[in-house]
């Protein structure tokens, strides 16, 4: 027998969980129902949060955008494309529309698979994880959150309230490799976002290491490469050579296994190409934009 | 666990659900709604498709007791009587259907794309069922049905 916990505030939840740490709490359940019916999990207990406002609900917070950990995938393409791009096109790769319409970015963040579509672009943005409990509320750097395969810097007591994220200041992309356009885990999948204002280049990768990871030798490399050739003032086109060079600076940062998805060499392989893609589209956006 | 939902316009009420019980088992095995079919309970073949306070879902990732005092639109809710919708008519017309086990999702996932974008581009056609597996027709069939029915209903 589960344990079933509905509550109908955030105080309330948190109370929950204080109570039965133990209780997996649930949203769209696109992950905990799929444990549950092919019993590979069953939880002792169940917190369902789809009856908390709260949760749903997306503003502003000090120039961060602060967007509740039930806010769904669907919500996030239509609702916030225009000022997160990169989360956005991340957001239409996930499953099929049945699934966009309830998965949450809270739940990505909770299963904190190192496969997790989310995951990059939230690297890539510098994103918050806000974590509550009934002792208080803390916000941990998402590149600070992911710890190892489905383990995160949540501690039992605490529920995932929203993540705070920066308006795009610069184009951002995404890029994701799998056998379809739909229904897939990724094989390996790269995010990218370029800071105009601040004139810098972030990166997330995913699905290729035990956590996602970001490729800061990549990053600090192609900001070299931009600001030596004042390249920010001046938007032309980017030396090939330094590209490729981006693209095998982020195939070395991964640390990718061989698994039922595919290879570590094919994974890092994969890696370069998309990273170079990735970088070419956004520089083109970028020149675009100093163009206007 | 008590559940009582509103499904196609009628409050239905199931005891002793199991917690960890999805809403396609209270619909098919306490209510006896057998439309929406049961094949891979993970979200990834569609065929158990409905509305869920007016949005898409697979009812085999919802749990029972998150649909209390929520509306259910099943696939049984879109005919009248004996009467079919024109998503329905245009897939027994243009042959959409084979075996028919993926059919009911199948027509719940075309009507949801239809309501919010009554003229679909074939690609619009082929994104919005993404998440609807057929392993018999090969889909062509399906997208002439969900042209057929557009051209239909907005006409």
């Amino acid at each position: 027998m589960i344990h079933f916990l509905q509550p109908a505030s955030w105080s309330e939840a948190l109370a929950m969980k204080a109570a039965h740490p133990e209780a997996m709490p649930i949203a769209g359940g696109t992950d905990v129902m799929v444990e549950i019916n092919l019993d590979l999990h069953r939880p002792a207990g169940i917190i369902d949060l789809t009856r908390v406002p709260e949760l749903t609900e997306w503003g502003t917070d000090d120039g961060l955008l602060r967007i509740g950990a039930g806010v769904t995938y669907s919500r996030i393409i239509n609702e916030l494309g225009d000022r997160l791009p990169g989360l956005a096109m991340a957001s239409r790769t996930v499953g099929s529309p049945q699934i966009r319409n309830r998965g949450t970015v809270g739940g990505n963040l909770g299963t904190a698979s190192p496969a997790g579509d989310a995951h990059p672009p939230l690297l890539a943005s510098d994103a918050l994880v806000e974590l509550a409990s009934n002792s208080g509320t803390r916000r941990v750097p998402a590149r600070e959150f992911f710890i190892a395969p489905k383990r995160s810097a949540r501690r039992d007591d605490e529920l995932i309230a929203a993540f705070l994220i920066e308006p795009a200041a610069g184009p951002q992309q995404f890029s994701k490799v799998g056998t379809r356009n739909a229904m897939v885990i990724a094989v390996c999948s790269f995010a990218l976002a370029i800071d105009a204002t601040r004139k810098r280049v972030a990166t997330g990768i995913g699905s290729a290491g035990p956590t996602p990871i970001r490729a800061t030798d990549a990053e600090s490399f192609i900001e070299g490469v931009l600001d030596e050739g004042r390249l920010w003032e001046r938007p032309a086109e980017v030396p090939t050579s330094a590209v490729t060079r981006f693209g095998e600076l982020v195939a070395a940062a991964a640390r990718p296994i061989d698994d039922v998805r595919g290879t570590a060499a094919y994974r890092r392989h994969a890696l370069a190409v998309l990273a170079r893609r990735c970088f070419t589209w956004a520089w083109v956006d970028y020149r675009r934009m100093g163009a206007a | 666990m008590k559940v009582s939902c509103s499904v196609n316009g009628q409050v239905l009420v199931a005891d002793d659900v199991w917690e960890g019980e999805s809403l396609l088992y209270v619909l098919r095995e306490r209510f006896g709604l057998y439309g929406s079919k049961n094949a891979c309970e993970q979200g990834e073949c569609g065929s158990c498709s409905v509305y869920l306070d007016g949005v898409l879902v697979c009812a085999c990732l919802v749990l029972g007791g998150q649909v209390n005092g929520r509306e259910i639109l099943t696939v049984e809710g879109l005919s009248h009587r004996t009467a079919l919708h024109p998503v329905q008519t245009a897939f027994v017309e243009a042959g959409a259907v084979q075996c028919g086990f993926c059919t009911p999702g199948l027509v719940v996932a075309a009507h949801d794309l239809l309501r919010r974008v009554p003229d679909p581009t074939e690609a619009q056609i082929r994104e919005a069922l993404a998440g609807n597996i057929c392993r018999c027709t090969g889909y062509a069939k399906i997208i002439d049905a969900v042209q057929l029915a557009a051209g239909r209903m907005s006409g």
